[in-house]
């Protein structure tokens, strides 16, 4: 589904990705590890389009097509979302208003009838309940004055009404309590499938207690420097990232 | 030094030369008291048309206006649908002017309403003396509107529209409406004024307003003229005690726009808001001034000003709160914000405060931004089209000025029109 080659990336002049090789199967769900500043944010930037990050070599492909070469929309419209690490308020925009028009551009985008408020209300309300989130929180400017904890669970609602194919998580455990980890995790669980994959950026080897990946990645210094089973999270929570970034240099 | 004033430019001279010749040759036929008008004349003949050398006029040039030889309107022929289809859909009785003359046909004349220059309190709140357009609207006006709502009456919602047909495009018209709103003791009133048009021409209203003590007046406001005209109203507002004068302007259209308010807080309690939007694009120019006179104590106004400029526009917006001596616990807010869509886009801000009592609160405040480009992104990257993201950003701007205005039927008119200038632009 995703096919990373030799990508290289820089962020305002400065080079941050130095070569990526990455590949997510159909079906799979990887993990990417790796020390603070290491490029994980970077490289979801680089795949979902963001202005000022300049591509300066390699490739990535979605379903055999031109990643890089897609607007941002475009991209989400295949099959693509990125929970950010640091999700965006949006003063003056309604949750549910941002919500709705999201899935319909992407139903317009797929050839799909759009939704009415009404529908999308009840849509929306069971996704939200589903995530345990106050309805209210629908109703509110999108994460504007959200604890940190409610924009995370907030992508997570996201993601459960737009339905990617590949969701890109980056950190979006960080912050959360223990309940709320477990309801995020089930929310991506509950989109696996045979069909769909993601990419979880995380610190902690709980998240992957719940999500158990098919693959884990370290990103050290704009590179993947190891690569593994599950088992390879469990060796990094003990041992830290100097063992396996010192072994790969 | 020498101590006579530099000559005006010789384009305003002959400008003003215009509009006075034309005052001479209709004199005999003009309404209403001649005394009132008489002055007017005396003051336009005396400073003629504004330049940008008065300091109330330093970021807007009249020199297109004042180049342009404007005709008498004929007495209107013009099939007036297409523009009347354009209003806001209200169920209100409505006083409709073409080219600045009353129209009985298209109106739903409320009881309340008189149509005539110079009902009572005619002249009284104009200054003249001091604003030239004010001078020459007095000097030219041939109709206008006189409401009174009596005392402890709601009147519910009234309509006042203006439609500008422009004749022959070589032939641009100018008009001079004059109009009178009084609220007795205890009256409320919600009044919408709309300004249309099609084709080149000069709309000059005067709108004088006596909200009485504990009265309420809604006042929404929609300036959406034709591209090709020049729009200047002054309305002059004076609030008795506990009394609210409560107005939302939004202004769109024209190719040179001037909205100017004085509002008087003239007795204790009164309040005023002043909110207002300008869109503009193109080559447009809107000028949004306001004068706020806190003469009494316990009198609170608030202002919040937005901009959305895209093309080569240039908004303006001059904001002066005077707070009398006496006038103690003053509440003042203004906050003036711009969000520039285009480099070539310019905004002119410059709020003024004086203060003269010693127990106040006065605020003020401006921005200027662009669009945020990681809120673009995060709208983006759900899917949203980026022309789609654009509008919704530039919505969620001009929201915190909407959401004030609790007349619903008024607020979605204003906000469909606005979603309209969006459209124009994307196109
Ligand atoms: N605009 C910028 N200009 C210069 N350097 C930048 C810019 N943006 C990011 N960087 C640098 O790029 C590097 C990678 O940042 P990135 O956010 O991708 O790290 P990360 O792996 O996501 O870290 P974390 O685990 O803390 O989230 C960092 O050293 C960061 O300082
Ligand atoms: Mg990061």
């Amino acid at each position: 589904m995703l096919e990373i080659r030799g990508l290289t990336a820089a962020v305002d002049g400065k080079p941050i990705l130095h070569g990526i090789d990455l590949a997510v199967p159909t079906g799979e769900v990887h993990a990417i590890m790796g020390p603070n500043g290491s490029g994980k944010s970077t490289l979801s930037y680089v795949l979902a389009g963001r202005d000022g990050y300049e591509v300066t070599g390699g490739s990535a492909t979605f379903d055999g097509e031109d990643l890089l070469a897609m607007a941002p929309e475009a991209r989400a419209a295949a099959g693509l979302f990125l929970a950010f690490q640091y999700p965006v308020e949006l003063p003056g925009v309604g949750n549910a208003n941002f919500l709705r028009t999201a899935l319909n551009a992407l139903r317009r985008a797929r050839g799909e009838a759009e939704l009415d408020a009404v529908q999308f209300l009840k849509l929306a309300r069971v996704e939200a309940k589903r995530l345990s989130m106050p309805d209210d929180m629908l109703k509110r400017n999108v994460n504007v004055g959200f604890s940190g904890g409610e924009k995370k669970r907030n992508e997570v609602l996201q993601m459960a009404i737009l339905r990617p194919r590949l969701a890109i998580l980056d950190e979006t455990d960080s912050g959360l309590d223990i309940d709320a980890l477990r309801i995020v995790a089930d929310g991506v669980n509950a989109l696996r499938s045979p069909q769909s994959s993601a990419l979880v950026i995380t610190h902690y080897q709980r998240l992957l207690d719940h999500i158990v990946p098919d693959r884990v990645h370290v990103l050290a210094g704009g590179r993947i420097v190891r690569s593994g089973g599950p088992e390879l999270a469990r060796v990094l929570e003990e041992g830290g990232y100097a063992s396996v970034v010192a072994d790969a240099a | 030094m020498n101590a006579l004033a530099p000559l005006p430019p010789a384009w305003l001279r002959e400008g003003a030369a215009a509009f006075l010749s034309r005052y001479e040759g209709l004199r005999e036929r003009l309404p209403g008291d001649v005394a009132v008008r008489a002055a007017g004349a005396a003051a336009f003949r005396g400073r003629g048309l504004p330049g940008m050398r008065e300091e109330a006029w330093h970021y807007t040039s009249l020199r297109a206006l004042a180049e342009t030889r404007f005709a008498e309107p004929l007495t209107p022929v013009a099939d007036c649908a297409t523009l009347m289809a354009r209003l806001p859909a209200l169920d209100a009785p409505r006083l409709v002017f073409v080219d600045g003359r009353f129209r009985d046909d298209l109106s739903l004349v409320p009881t309340l309403a008189a149509v005539r220059v110079g009902g009572p309190g005619y002249g009284t709140l104009a200054q003249p003396g001091r604003e030239q357009m004010v001078a020459l609207n007095t000097m030219l006006a041939e109709d206008g509107a006189t409401i009174e709502v009596a005392e402890g009456a709601d009147a519910g919602t009234l309509l006042l529209v203006s439609l500008g047909t422009g004749g022959p495009p070589d032939r641009p018209v100018a008009f001079h409406p004059r109009h009178a709103l009084r609220l007795g003791t205890g009256a409320r009133l919600v009044l919408f004024e709309v300004a249309l048009g099609a084709g080149g021409y000069l709309h000059n209203a005067v709108l004088e307003v006596s909200v009485g003590a504990d009265a309420a007046l809604t006042h929404l406001r929609l300036q959406d003229e034709s591209s090709a005209a020049f729009h200047v109203s002054t309305l002059y507002a004076e609030i008795a005690a506990r009394g609210t004068y409560d107005s939302f302007a939004l202004a769109l259209g024209a190719r040179l726009a001037r909205m100017e308010v004085h509002a008087r807080l003239a007795g204790k309690g009164a309040a005023a808001h002043l909110n207002a939007a300008q869109l503009l694009g193109g080559a447009q120019h809107g000028d949004f001034t306001t004068v706020v006179t806190h003469d009494a104590p316990h009198c609170a106004s608030r202002q919040t000003v937005k901009n959305v400029l895209a093309g080569r526009s240039r908004g303006v917006f001059q904001g002066r709160i005077e707070v009398a001596r006496d006038a103690q616990k003053t509440d003042g807010y203004q906050m003036n914000q711009a969000l520039l869509l285009s480099a070539e886009a310019e905004i002119d801000s410059k709020p003024q405060l004086e203060i003269y009592a010693d127990d106040v609160k006065c605020s003020h405040g401006a921005t200027v931004g662009e669009l945020d480009p990681e809120q673009m992104f995060y709208l983006r990257s759900r899917g949203i089209p980026a022309p789609e993201a654009r509008a919704m950003l530039v919505r969620a701007f001009l929201a915190a000025a909407f959401e004030p205005i609790t007349h619903a039927a008024g607020r979605a008119a204003l906000e469909a029109a606005a979603a309209g200038w969006w459209e124009r632009q994307a196109s």
